[in-house]
């Protein structure tokens, strides 16, 4: 079925590229602070640049999902979560495992399926895990982890503790009968998790004006009573704020919310390549768009403009983190596979073998 | 607990739910129906007032969020039972079933264990109908990860259940309400761990093996009676875990007796009976047997409607007695 009537966008500017491309606003925010958003977005980038230099040379096989261009919402929603609190992703999760404070050599060891990685090279990059961290877990089926957070801040609240669940997903997930469900579940047990809704336009292929009536998802929790924010997800500082917020009254008792953050994945739904070819209303002019509201671009423009930044420092942090993520990739690709018999010794849990 | 008096299927269910609520801080109850009479029968009757309604949670129409949210809390230290008061409603629970609960330990690398029990309630006859009526057992034996129970005695009703529930992999236990009525005397609650769970021989005899699961053991065990009338001595193995399979004691069996028969009150095609019959041929070898296997299911067919036609499609003892009274007359 085509869709032939004329679009209208609830989000308006923030879902327009050409808009929100000045430096971003960071008065009183501390320098180190700035400093550490800046480099955990850079060993974001890196890392999933050289992902998909790996997927291009053949060497990653295992689907890979980058997530080039959204790194300040998996920043911004760290900086207010420590590793008590319970975590989940989806199939393009590699900047929230890495913004918790994941080791990025086991990152790469487990998108090449080799033993040192998150999973011990059971999982490649669609289902990772670090409960080290806080993350709880990522797997592809889409929507899928929503209730698993839901039922993670049931046990919190039954616990009596104040860890807060954070499900990361996407606008497609919010396509899925089980988003309604768990954000119902969620609101009348006035549940302590964050939904963080990474609204990039597309699922897979298809632009959300094509999928749903208005691209705004954050009316999904109005509808379940649930407080909410609609927010630039490119602004590092803007994501923080409002997620602090947010998980602030989640840990205080006040129940659920939901923050959209509105954004652009650089390439594809899967794979290194920019998918201008399938993807439908999606154009080079509007990736190029997207591609001066960079986030790392806005925060570095904005410290360089206070003088909180050089250009020298930042070449030099940029060559340090670089470097970092090379030697992670060259580790990984000689370290070993998985021990054969982790085929069927995984199958149930290790207590029961004993 | 141990009873002197006896107490039947579903009473023994209830007993387990109070043992592992009153032992176990970390267990919960979560499903549609747990505050009312309605919905599953008196396996759970006042539970709620027992043990409060924050353990004991009936929940919006959402199996799918219920099931996810009850995975979720088993990665945290809880041990949640999901009960489905109906299992083809549980249909819209499957992904969290499937794909996450069953494979969360081996994608992972072994390090989540859903520790979540998921109760399904078979519930049939009285012309409920196709999509109220249907035994899907063999359909989640079919997957790894996923241990799948199936009590037939009152004993097994009450322990199995707790040995799920304390079992650290997620498990599907099944029980049938068609079993509700029947009575033992029970002895006192003993745990064992799950995985140490096998067939077992409920009655010894030496002219044929039958193999029953869940609700059709009974079937088998009712056929037996009638059977020894003729002087036909069956050995009668209740298969209790589906999911992983253990075929040992029904070979055993088979070794002596020569004759096996599997009744399923779940379909035939790709359905347990074949599972038991391929399972239990690879292990023995083709001479072992002096007459091919046979099995009796439900035709490959929903179920009806009308009482005239459900009495034609469920198979009962009779069904049982004539297709073994011709294998024992074949030699």
């Amino acid at each position: 079925m085509s869709n032939q009537k004329k679009y209208h966008s609830d989000l308006g500017r923030l879902a327009d590229p050409n808009q929100f491309i000045e430096p971003i606003e960071i008065a009183g925010i501390n320098s180190d602070t700035l400093m550490a958003y800046l480099r955990s977005m850079q060993l974001i980038r890196y890392a999933e640049e050289q992902i998909g230099e790996l997927a291009k040379e053949g060497v990653a096989k295992t689907p890979c999902h980058l997530g080039i261009g959204q790194e300040a919402i998996a920043v911004g929603v760290a900086s207010s979560l420590n590793s008590s609190d319970r975590v989940f992703g989806n199939h393009r999760s590699h900047s929230h495992f890495l913004a918790l404070g994941g080791d990025v050599y086991s990152l790469i060891a487990e998108v090449l399926g080799k033993a040192d990685g998150a999973s011990h090279g059971m999982g490649g990059s669609m289902h990772l895990y670090g409960a080290s961290v806080g993350f709880q877990g990522s797997v592809p089926l889409v929507g899928a982890t929503i209730p698993i957070a839901v039922g993670a801040a049931l046990a919190a609240k039954m616990g009596g503790g104040d860890e807060v669940a954070v499900a990361f997903f996407g606008d497609g997930a919010t396509e899925e009968g089980v988003f309604h469900e768990s954000l119902n579940l969620a609101s009348i047990y006035e549940l302590p998790v964050l939904f963080v809704v990474e609204n990039n336009l597309f699922s897979s292929h298809l632009h959300i004006q094509l999928r749903q009536p208005s691209d705004s998802v954050a009316r999904f929790a109005d509808a379940h009573r649930i407080q909410n924010k609609t927010i630039d997800g490119n602004d590092v500082i803007s994501v923080a704020t409002a997620a602090e917020e947010l998980i602030l009254a989640a840990r205080k008792g006040g129940g659920p919310a939901l923050l959209e953050v509105v954004t652009f994945r650089f390439r594809g739904h899967v794979g290194p390549n920019e998918d201008i070819d399938v993807g439908v209303h999606r154009e080079m002019k509007d990736v190029e768009a997207w591609k001066q509201r960079c986030p790392i671009k806005r925060l570095r423009i904005a410290m360089e403009d206070e003088g909180l930044l050089t250009e020298k420092q930042f070449n030099e942090q940029s060559t340090a983190v670089l470097s970092q993520v090379q030697s992670a990739v060259e580790k990984a690709k000689s370290s070993p596979y998985p021990d054969k018999n982790n085929l069927l010794d995984f199958v149930y849990s290790q207590s029961a073998h004993s | 607990m141990s009873t002197k008096e006896s107490i039947n299927y579903g009473e023994a269910i209830r007993e387990a739910f109070v043992y592992l609520l009153d032992k176990y801080p970390e267990v919960f109850c979560i499903g549609q129906g747990l505050w009312s009479p309605w919905y599953v029968g008196n396996t759970m009757s006042d539970l709620d007032k027992l043990f409060g309604r924050d353990r004991i949670i009936d929940t919006p129409v959402s199996e799918l969020a219920c099931t996810g949210a009850s995975v979720g809390a088993s990665l945290f230290g809880y041990r949640p039972i999901a009960i489905h008061p109906r299992m083809d409603f549980m249909m819209l629970a499957v992904d969290q079933i499937i794909n996450q609960a069953a494979k969360w330990s081996l994608m992972l690398g072994g390090q989540a264990s859903p520790a979540v029990t998921i109760r399904a309630i078979i519930n049939r006859g009285g012309e409920q109908g196709a999509q109220h009526s249907q035994a899907l057992h063999a359909w989640f034996a079919h997957i790894p990860g996923l241990r799948v129970v199936m009590p037939a005695t009152v004993q097994d009703a009450r322990d199995l259940l707790i040995s799920s529930v304390l079992c650290d992999d997620p498990v599907m236990y099944i029980d049938d309400r068609w079993l509700y009525d029947r009575t033992a005397v029970l002895p006192a609650i003993t745990e064992r761990p799950l995985e140490q769970e096998t067939p077992q021989v409920i009655s010894n005899g030496t002219d044929i093996t039958i193999v029953g699961i869940g609700y059709s053991t009974f079937l088998c065990e009712q056929a037996a009676q009638q059977l020894a009338v003729d002087g036909v001595s069956c050995e009668i193995i209740d298969v209790r875990i589906l999911n992983p399979f253990h075929s040992g004691v029904i070979c055993e069996s088979v070794k002596k007796t020569g004759k096996l028969c599997v009744v399923d009150a779940g379909w035939r095609t790709a359905g347990m009976s074949a599972e038991v019959i391929a399972t239990v041929m690879e292990q023995v070898g083709v001479g072992v047997l002096d007459s091919s296997p046979v099995r009796v299911t439900l035709p490959d067919a929903s179920a009806p409607s009308s009482k005239f036609l459900e009495d034609i499609y469920y198979p009962d003892a009779n069904d049982i007695v004539d297709i073994v009274r011709k294998l024992v007359q074949q030699g």
